[in-house]
């Protein structure tokens, strides 16, 4: 009989923090920019300069210890991490080994068999490396330091998970987590958001662990999964085959769908780690902790709550609002401008969910404000423009972020509310087209389509359907 | 009268009443300098043209009345670990030989706002590691005592330019008794502040968490002075402290009549020199004689403290001089075929011996297996020494000894057994390890004519009190003169 394996797999994540500047200097984070401008003496690793930490970053590591229900360590230090790279200008990272800012966390996740907890083992705080670009003509490498210094945690669970759909709901957990924090945007295609997955297996039943491999390079979702069923299969396959899973960290390749070992654990470095004395301890007081907590904002179980008390939308639709905070807090802040909770989420339900995933989009990438979207359903609700109108406005607000009144003037797209102008041409219409008056009044409702249709053809849109309807049965 | 044989702030008070000007001290230093320096080499970089534009816009300054502090117009040398923008900072070593900052360290802007004239950049111990000056990749610096000794270490061009008369005040780093030995081997008077008083930043680290930047001078009311104008805040250095007694010149009152001065026994037992015992002693018996109350006691811990700085130092050093490795900035090796190759050929011929062997010191002691055996225990020793040194404190307002057990030595003495160099260091080291004050003041001469000299060790921030006692003894002692080099 075969025998029967179990995945086991503990996730190592990256999150790139959304602060304004950089760990333990004043650049700036911010993507684009050329080469080597967001850049100082202490993040190009200049001899003499000196970090200096940055305390937003604290404050977003705590936060997102608070939500993952870590211990805080109330007297923590940097350690460095000594290796050598040209991408790391000090040849060493300032990162926390000994005494992590959090420790012994957990969440809960949902999983076929129930809600289930996934424990975190730390949450750490360090810097980013810079950018090696080579050039093959030149046979050089160049190095970019913009991105040295970025802020970064590192989030290790426990070795809880079985399978790549509770790696993914772990990942989405984490995801909403931070992002309603507003601690990053993490978005693994961009690499504010990183995994690496520890994975080994075992024979169901077994207590020990297997020999374990570290995955890296995966940058979505679906690559993570493809890449925990290949390594499980991978790992299998030695098995059965009597030969040893090696410990080594891997690379993914996610367009082949297979991965090659990258070193093994014999070349493992020693990172030589000691607490960098550039950096003195950090102290959180209670009045720190207890400010960062106070500031923690409602997460989405309670938000989902919230919504299903105070807003008559559909269950379904909150689900999907509340997923991406942007999208709550998009929601959120046009229903308080328009009043329309019921409009404003068939808007984002309806057309933006249908264009994000036209233009393969984050919810996180959306660039209309509340305040067009508020503007707009004011617009339809008052019938200054109908709905075919206001559908062709949405999405060029989507992509632009236009002001949707002045657009609609600029372009000419209001409903004609002139009643008598409506009716001449009404009038015109049905002199025109006698066959069809002929067929209507033969008991062929359809008929009436055809000449609503002409109408909206002859007053380019811009009639409100209803008074055409109207119109016509009077003058039918 | 010589405007050489003024002190800094004499000459800042004559530029001032106008019978002197800042050009004057230039040219009057670099005619100095241009006699002596090729039988002293104190610097690595000399700029004359750099300093007489200084000083001609300082000197209007002055005239303006837009410069008024007690060091404006005076030229100044700085040790070549202290970055300095546009002008080349080395470190003495070959792997900075082409390295030319785009900053300039805190500590000489502090100075350069109070109208500071630089005249260039001190020899040193490669990366501040020795105590003799004679590791630098650019040659030893001479004793201008006695061209045959060294000038002690690592600022040892600093001291000796002092010294030499071939500046009016010098910056140097100490990191475990860097300034106050050297400061004592060419009979100037030397300071390590409190750690965090003075600003790391800019300065380039050799022991992050025991290096100090702070004066060598010719007298205390110039120390006292310039440790005013250097100490500051600094939000770019996480270790700065922000305090706010820093107007060390109030302390320079001749008066030591109540103040309890501590020797430790252990400071004069086997390896001191008994002409720097006798020296050292006499000094003692000088403020006893002014009403200080002096006494000896059992300083513990002292036989730990060389292990214990070299461990931690060379850790430290070891992580800090990693980012020299070619790729940014300073010496590449050449013809490299790949990044390995580069690392190791542009560091294995970019730094000398002594620099080497604290990287694989360093290097060791911090590897996975031997931390908690060398490192972490070394940590705790320190905790240890400090506390030692609390228990001290709640004694005496300061500690009295000597800052090296000889005189200088000579010329390759030293290199060919670092452990005796090492050994060199016992009274300097412990107060970086436990962050303290500690003054060097000329109290003597030995049987060949070197200057021997008198540390006193006071508690955390309490510069003042070891201020004033050096004062009062350089009071009673009355003017050192100094090197005959220098003449």
């Amino acid at each position: 009989m075969a025998k029967q394996y179990e995945t086991v797999i503990g996730l190592e994540v990256h999150v790139e923090l959304a602060t304004k500047t950089k760990i333990f200097c004043g650049c700036s984070t911010a993507f684009g920019g050329e080469p080597n401008t967001h850049t100082c003496p202490v993040c190009t690793g200049m001899p003499g300069s000196l970090p200096v930490l940055n305390k937003q970053v604290l404050e977003y590591a705590i936060g997102v210890g608070l939500a993952t229900n870590c211990d805080i360590t109330r007297n923590c230090k940097f350690d460095r991490k000594n290796y050598f790279y040209p991408d790391n200008p000090q040849n060493y990272q300032i990162s926390q080994l000994y005494l992590p800012i959090c420790r012994n966390g957990y969440v809960e996740i949902e999983t076929e068999e129930g809600s289930k907890k996934v424990g975190i083992h730390e949450i750490h705080m360090e810097e980013d490396a810079g950018k090696l670009v080579h050039d093959e003509w030149e046979d050089s490498s160049l190095v970019d330091f913009n991105r040295s210094g970025v802020p970064l945690i590192e989030i290790v669970s426990e070795p809880d998970m079985r399978s790549a759909e509770e790696v993914i709901a772990y990942l989405e957990k984490l995801r909403l987590i931070i992002q309603y924090l507003g601690a990053s945007d993490c978005k693994l295609q961009e690499g504010s958001m990183r995994a690496d997955v520890n994975l080994s297996v075992r024979e169901v039943g077994a207590e020990k662990f297997g020999t374990r491999t570290e995955m890296k390079n995966l940058n979505s979702f679906k690559a993570i999964a493809r890449a925990i069923e290949g390594e499980r299969a991978r790992q299998i396959d030695l098995i059965e085959d009597g030969k040893e899973v090696v410990q080594e960290t891997r690379r993914w390749d996610d367009t082949k769908e297979s991965s090659y070992a990258m070193r093994s654990k014999e070349d493992a470095q020693d990172y030589r780690y000691f607490p960098d004395p550039d950096l003195v301890p950090i102290i959180v007081s209670d009045e720190l902790l207890e400010s960062i907590r106070a500031k923690q904002p409602e997460f989405r179980t309670e938000k989902m709550a919230r919504y299903k008390e105070e807003y008559d939308i559909p269950e379904y639709d909150i689900e999907i609002i509340t997923a991406s905070k942007r999208m709550a807090d998009l929601f959120e802040e046009t229903v308080a401008i328009c009043k329309q909770p019921k409009k404003v989420s068939n808007w984002l339900m309806v057309e933006t969910m249908r264009l994000l995933k036209e233009q393969d989009m984050d919810p996180e990438d959306i660039r209309f404000s509340p305040k067009n979207l508020a503007a707009l359903i004011q617009m339809t609700e008052k019938k200054e423009i109908n709905s075919s109108v206001a559908k062709e406005v949405f999405e060029v607000m989507f992509n632009e972020d236009v002001d949707p009144v002045t657009y609609v003037e600029e372009k000419g797209l209001k409903t004609v509310n002139d009643e008598g102008a409506l009716r001449r041409t009404i009038e015109e219409i049905v002199a025109a087209n006698p066959q069809s008056v002929e067929d209507y009044r033969n008991g062929k409702e359809k008929a009436i389509g055809f000449l609503v249709g002409q109408t909206m053809k002859a007053m380019k849109g811009k009639a409100d359907p209803g008074m055409v309807n109207q119109i016509l049965k009077e003058l039918l | 009268m010589d405007i050489l044989d003024l002190s800094a702030v004499e000459l800042s008070a004559k530029i001032k009443a106008g019978e002197a000007t800042a050009t004057e001290a230039v040219e009057a230093v670099f005619a100095q300098i241009e006699n002596n320096e090729d039988t002293l080499n104190c610097y690595v970089t000399m700029d004359k043209e750099g300093a007489l534009k200084t000083a001609e816009a300082v000197q209007k300054k002055i005239e303006a009345g837009e410069l008024t502090g007690p060091l404006a117009g005076v030229p100044v040398a700085i040790k070549d670990n202290m970055c300095t923008e546009g002008m080349l900072t080395t470190c003495s070593s070959k792997i900075l030989g082409n390295f030319v900052p785009t900053y300039t360290s805190e500590a000489v802007i502090n100075l350069q706002k109070a109208g500071a004239v630089i005249l260039g950049k001190t020899n040193m111990d490669e990366f501040a590691m020795g105590s003799t000056t004679e590791t630098s990749a650019f040659g030893a610096t001479k004793n201008p005592w006695n061209t045959e000794h060294v000038p002690g270490g690592s600022s040892g061009g600093s001291a000796a330019a002092v010294a030499a008369n071939e500046c009016f005040y010098a910056l140097g780093s100490d990191t475990g008794g860097s300034i106050r030995q050297p400061a004592s081997y060419c009979g100037v008077v030397g300071m390590k502040p409190t750690y965090g008083t003075v600003s790391r930043y800019g300065l380039i680290a050799y022991g992050s968490s025991l290096d100090q930047i702070g004066p060598l001078c010719k007298d205390v009311t110039d120390c006292a002075t310039i440790m005013g104008i250097i100490a500051s805040h600094d939000k770019k250095d996480s270790t700065s402290v922000e305090r706010e007694d820093t107007d060390f010149t109030s302390a320079l009152v001749d008066d030591v009549r109540g103040m309890k001065i501590g020797i430790p026994r252990d400071y004069f037992g086997e390896g001191i020199d008994p002409d720097v015992k006798e020296k050292v002693l006499a000094a003692a018996d000088v403020l006893k004689e002014k009403g200080a109350v002096v006494e000896e006691f059992d300083l513990s811990l002292v036989e730990y403290a060389i292990p214990t700085y070299y461990t931690i130092a060379a850790a430290e050093a070891s992580s800090n001089l990693e980012r020299f490795d070619g790729v940014k900035y300073g010496f590449r090796a050449e013809d490299c075929e790949e990044l390995h190759q580069m690392y190791k050929r542009s560091r294995s011929q970019g730094f000398g011996p002594e620099v080497k062997r604290r990287i694989m010191l360093g290097s060791f002691v911090l590897s996975s297996g031997y931390y908690d055996a060398y490192y972490l225990k070394a940590l705790r020793v320190k905790a240890l020494i400090k506390k030692a040194f609390d228990e001290a404190f709640a004694k005496y307002d300061m500690i009295l000894g000597p800052c090296a057990p000889t005189t200088a030595p000579k010329i390759g003495s030293s290199l060919s057994d670092p452990i005796k160099m090492y050994l060199g260091d016992i009274y300097t080291i412990s107060v970086n390890l436990a962050g303290l004050p500690g003054i060097s003041v000329p109290c003597g001469v030995d049987k060949n004519g070197l200057p021997v000299g008198l540390q006193l060790i006071g508690d955390c921030f309490k510069e003042k009190k070891i201020i004033q006692a050096a004062y009062s003894y350089e009071q009673a002692r009355g003017k050192f003169s100094l090197a005959k080099e220098g003449k």
